[in-house]
């Protein structure tokens, strides 16, 4: 039968089935292999945060400096994107922020977790020999990239890129130049993430090996689990809304657009703008947020998986709590998609509503304390290694911690009157995903880094990366809270224009300067990234001494990921069992061993 | 770093009802700052306590640790006495509890890109009807011309003024696309959307000029969209309504507009 | 050989535990999202009729009966391609062929259909812009004709370039006709809403 199956689409399956003998090309571009697939990701997730923070860069300049031209990146920029004295013009700050924000979370984390980590690493840990459906993720990827390219092309396109927030309220939306490119891009990306979350889902369910059973899954495959049916059931009314919105911007029609609009002084509809009214500003709230909820989970459900991943094995010891744990992300997962409007709370919604979606936040607020105590109580007992993995998987929970907390204030609708739409807003989401997510990203790659090339990062190097990051991380975002609480409102192109602005004026300038040492920070990462997968030191299969089951397969697993195949005898984390002499003991190792 | 009554917790507060929310903000802060002490010292201690030395083997046995239960239980009561006791009442008060037009100054406010539209209902205490389709350079807010209540109407641009103890009512509406009515100083904030009439109310307490920040992106000049609040004595509101010639268009340039 | 059918698990032979092969549960999955693309689609339907002062009746200004004919042969179209699998099952390629091309031939007669509707409606200078319902009726049968179009596509695959496969490997080809019309009879669910919804209420 499956020589019979092969033949009968010969052409389409030959990346699949001979990983060994294929040109260049097949194996490494248009390669269906899970790995191949998730370094792909990985690399482009990469390049694009560099990018989407290379934007941020550049705004901070002109937030530390309002006004002043920009150092030689100005004469780089378009004539949109700069005034006459080449200082960030504010179609430049807005282009950029809309963009910085897309990128960061649709381009870059999200792919880097799921797409990159998932890819790579769920397979494996499942000691399954592929993705469910190879050729789908091929296409998932591909979608992806050509999604971030129209992305990135709307840059260079007439009228620009995106310029009205990566939340793309209407009418704003609808009126502005680059909204449409914006849109085309979003409808691929989507289509990407929806290929490749049935896939995961599928996956995961069909493919585990003998003896896995759910509850010895590791802790980060239930993260990609959970984080697959948010993406699932969120993104399709993302899709709707932005079907809605393009209709609106190429059809004239008025589904965001309500009556008596007058823009420039011209009453609508007009030849431009041909919108006979109607329709609802809200309701592209409500679609946005419908999905934008559930994302910020998928932005940190995989990555507090890495973090579970990186602790257990480097204190030596099971994760404290593993069921409660993943107890917890499920229920995190259903209630993510009744607090929505919990960004919504200025729009003027009744006191019931405001209350409702003020007490499911109260709600959704408790699994994220059960995983994070849980980790923290993981540590107790154990007998730490402080590698680079550890140090970065150790600054996420303090840092996801402030993170957490800072989301109380704004999910009671009360504070949020004071806090709705400051820096305050910016500071604590970024607090969960840049040095919380972006943290765990890079604990996953000096984690999986020997698995994928069979040698080591630089420990050196990672400690000279860990450290400055940390500082600037914090550098950067604390400030930001403080600056909300002073009442200072985000997406403002130059602060010094309010009195809270100018209040508050000294940490914008501290912060930028953080960004700016951030980057140099992320050199040695850089380097080390390179230069260990050629000069890096060559290691065993299992050099951390893991326990799950990625660690069975050869570095780099060859096409099939295992040299035979493998069962699984028990919970995913078992290290310093008693009575044992080994301190840690693999799922796969049969008992009698 | 401090100008006009900046601080580095909270700006300063003069309306009547913002110490609610204040108190509300500090005592989240504290919940926050105690929670993250907690899980601090207990993480501090494992980093110090439980490295990897020779000899020592962790400890696989799971420890009962109670207390991450009652911590855990202790936010969630925590929260939802916040939650009752001080965040509902507040809001209560704050959208629902309209205090009386009789007894309360009512200000229309219509934005629009990318500045702040003030309508006064003048000597005659009735707003004009407003239309779209009277929206002229020198009608802003597309008052009916036909309409005799208008007449004595008082328009402003970027500029408001309200009595101080005494309520003030203000309904919001927009032009063109969304924007966000912020008084930091008064701890106000509403989304200002289009198609739709917002009221908020609110009562200062103190005398002063303060910003109106427009908090929701509205456009390329959505950073300049500032306007100012003044809040008067009884007598100083009611000369500053005088002085305005009724039904005359406020004097603007382009630079109000910010376009 | 390593075949990715051989080496994947389940690729045709159900799992013993959830009772699916891969493809089928992949299609439920893909369908669950489709019930969320359409049900938010759906529910700004209600919402923005709800909040409008005044909405025509479907049926004073859409052509009710033509609408009818397309649910029958929509209907019917769904009963074919069950009648297509049920032959694959019996062995019969020649006959499920022949249900097969009678599913295209239906689908084409629907977008048929929906063209003369749509020309009528354009002629009549109905467009998307004029108003709410219209916007609403053209997005939401033209998303669905969108998806009639993309299940024309893969039927004429499975009866033209693809129809190889039922020698080489019959049960997978059974399987993926089976796929194929589970999302199949999806479309037609959406219809069955869209046709109530837009034409006569
Ligand atoms: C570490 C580097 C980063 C820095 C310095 C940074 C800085 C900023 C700043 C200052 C803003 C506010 C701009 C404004 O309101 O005018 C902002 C907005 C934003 N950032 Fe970041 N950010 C970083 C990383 C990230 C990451 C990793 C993500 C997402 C996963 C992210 C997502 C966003 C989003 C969604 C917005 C809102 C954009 C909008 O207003 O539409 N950022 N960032
Ligand atoms: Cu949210
Ligand atoms: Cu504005």
């Amino acid at each position: 039968m499956s020589a019979a199956t092969h033949g009968s689409h010969a052409g389409h399956d030959h990346g699949a089935a001979h990983g060994h003998d294929l040109p260049f090309w097949r194996k490494y571009v248009f390669s269906v292999d899970h790995k191949v697939i998730g370094v792909q990701y990985t690399i482009t997730a990469l390049v694009f945060l560099l990018f989407g923070f290379s934007l941020m860069m550049i705004m901070r300049y002109q937030l530390a400096y309002p006004g002043r031209p920009l150092p030689i990146v100005g004469s780089w920029l378009g004539p949109g994107l700069v005034n006459a004295d080449r200082s960030l013009s504010p179609d430049g700050y807005n282009v950029f922020g809309a963009m910085h924000g897309t990128i960061m979370v649709f381009l870059a984390v999200v792919p880097l977790v799921v797409g990159g980590f998932g890819n790579y690493v769920v397979p494996l840990q499942i000691g399954a020999p592929d993705m469910a459906f190879p050729r789908l993720n091929a296409a998932s990827y591909w979608s992806y990239l050509s999604g971030g390219l129209v992305m990135f092309a709307s840059f260079f396109m007439k009228g620009g890129a995106a310029q009205s927030g990566w939340t793309s309220y209407a009418p704003l939306a609808v009126i502005s130049p680059g909204q449409t490119v914006w849109l085309l891009g979003m409808v691929l990306l989507i289509t990407s993430s929806l290929l490749g979350s049935v896939n995961f889902i599928v996956t995961i369910v069909q493919l585990r090996a003998p003896g896995l059973s759910f509850f010895r899954l590791p802790f980060f495959v239930w993260a990609q689990f959970v984080t697959a049916f948010l993406l699932l059931l969120a993104f399709p009314p993302l899709e709707a809304a932005a079907i809605l919105q393009l209709m609106d911007r190429i059809a004239g029609t008025s589904f965001f657009m309500p009556t008596g609009l007058v823009v420039s002084g011209q009453i609508l509809p007009t030849e431009a703008l041909p919108h006979t009214g109607g329709g609802s500003p809200l309701l592209w709230q409500h679609l946005f947020w419908f999905l934008a909820h559930p994302e910020v989970y998928v932005l940190i459900l995989p990555a507090m998986g890495i973090v579970a991943e990186v602790v257990a094995n480097n204190t030596r010891k099971p994760l404290w709590g593993y069921r409660s744990m993943v107890y917890a992300i499920i229920f995190l997962g259903f209630m993510s998609f009744i607090v929505w409007a919990h960004h919504m709370f200025m729009t003027g919604m009744g006191t019931k509503l405001s209350l409702f979606f003020a007490t499911t936040t109260m709600i959704i607020s408790i699994p994220s304390v059960v995983v994070l105590t849980a980790l923290i109580l993981s540590l107790w007992g154990a007998a730490m290694r402080f590698n680079s993995q550890f140090l970065f998987a150790l600054a996420f929970l303090p840092m996801f911690a402030i993170g957490g907390l800072t989301g109380l204030p704004l999910g009671l609708p009360a504070s949020d009157i004071h806090l709705h739409d400051t820096y305050y807003v910016i500071g604590h989401f970024h607090y969960v995903v840049a040095p919380g997510t972006i943290f765990a990203i890079f604990a996953g790659v000096y984690h999986w880094y020997p698995k994928v090339t069979g040698r080591k990062m630089s420990e050196l190097l990672g400690r000279v990366h860990f450290w400055p990051s940390l500082i600037c991380m914090n550098v950067i975002f604390l400030p930001m809270l403080f600056q909300g609480l002073q009442g200072l409102s985000r997406r403002t192109y130059d602060p010094l224009v309010y009195d809270a602005g100018q209040a508050v004026q000294g940490w914008h300038f501290v912060s930028s300067w953080g960004a700016w040492i951030l980057a140099i920070a992320q050199i040695p990462f850089i380097i080390n990234f390179f230069w260990s997968a050629v000069a890096g030191k060559k290691v065993s299969d299992n050099p951390w001494d893991a326990t799950t089951l990625e660690w069975a397969a050869p570095s780099p697993p060859p096409h099939g990921n295992f040299l035979k195949s493998v069962s699984v005898y028990r919970d995913p984390y078992v290290y310093s069992p008693p009575g044992r002499p080994s301190d840690f003991w693999p799922q796969n190792q049969p008992p009698e061993d | 770093m401090m100008a006009g009554g900046y601080s580095l917790w909270l700006p300063v507060d003069v309306s009547k009802h913002g110490f609610e929310i204040d108190r509300l903000i500090y005592a989240l802060h504290i919940l926050m700052a105690v929670l993250f002490v907690g899980w601090g010292i207990v993480f501090a201690y494992c980093l110090v306590r439980f490295r990897q030395r020779p000899g020592h083997r962790a400890d696989a046995v799971v420890i009962k640790a109670k207390a991450s239960k009652y911590a855990e239980i202790g936010v969630a009561v925590f929260e939802a006495v916040l939650l009752l006791a001080f965040a509902v009442p507040v809001l209560a008060r704050v959208k629902n509890q309209f205090p009386s037009e009789a007894e309360s100054e009512v200000v229309r406010v219509v934005a629009e890109q990318f500045a702040w539209n003030g309508h006064y209902a003048g000597a005659d205490g009735v707003f004009g009807r407003t239309d779209p389709k009277f929206i002229a350079p020198d009608n802003l807010i597309g008052l009916d011309p036909n309409d005799p209540h208008g007449t004595d109407d008082i328009i402003t641009v970027n500029e408001l003024h309200v009595p101080v103890n005494k309520p003030v009512i203000v309904r919001l509406s927009s032009k063109d696309v969304i924007h966000s009515f912020a008084v930091p100083a008064l701890r106000v904030k509403q989304d200002v959307i289009p198609g739709m009439t917002i009221p908020i109310w609110f009562e200062a307490a103190r005398l002063g000029e303060f910003d109106i920040q427009c908090a929701q992106l509205c456009g390329n000049n959505h950073f300049k969209m500032r306007g100012r609040i003044h809040i008067d004595t009884d007598a100083a509101f009611a000369e500053w309504k005088k002085s305005k010639a009724p039904g005359e268009a406020p004097k603007v340039s382009e630079e109000d507009f910010q376009l | 050989m390593s075949a990715t059918a051989e080496v994947i698990p389940h690729t045709v032979e159900p799992h013993p535990v959830t009772g699916v092969y891969n493809g089928k549960f992949g299609m439920w999955l893909f369908l669950a999202s489709e019930i969320m693309l359409f049900g938010a689609l759906f529910s700004s339907y209600v919402l923005l009729r709800v909040g409008s002062a005044e909405w025509p009746h479907g049926y004073s200004v859409l052509n009710v009966p033509l609408a009818t004919v397309n649910t029958m042969v929509l209907i019917t179209s769904s009963v074919t391609v069950v009648m297509a699998w049920y032959c694959l099952q019996l062995n019969d390629f020649g006959k499920a062929r022949l249900y097969l091309l009678a599913t295209i031939g239906l689908a084409l007669v629907f977008m048929v259909i929906k063209y003369i509707e749509y020309s009528s409606k354009f002629e009549h200078h109905h467009y998307p812009r004029t108003n709410l319902f219209y916007g609403l009726y053209f997005t939401l049968t033209g998303l669905h004709g969108l998806h009639v179009l993309g299940g024309i596509l893969v039927f004429l695959y499975f009866v033209g370039p693809g129809a190889g496969m039922w020698k080489t490997d019959p049960h997978r080809y059974t399987n993926r006709v089976e796929c194929a019309g589970l999302y199949w009879h999806f479309v037609d669910l959406v219809w069955i809403f869209l046709f109530p919804s837009i034409y006569l209420l």
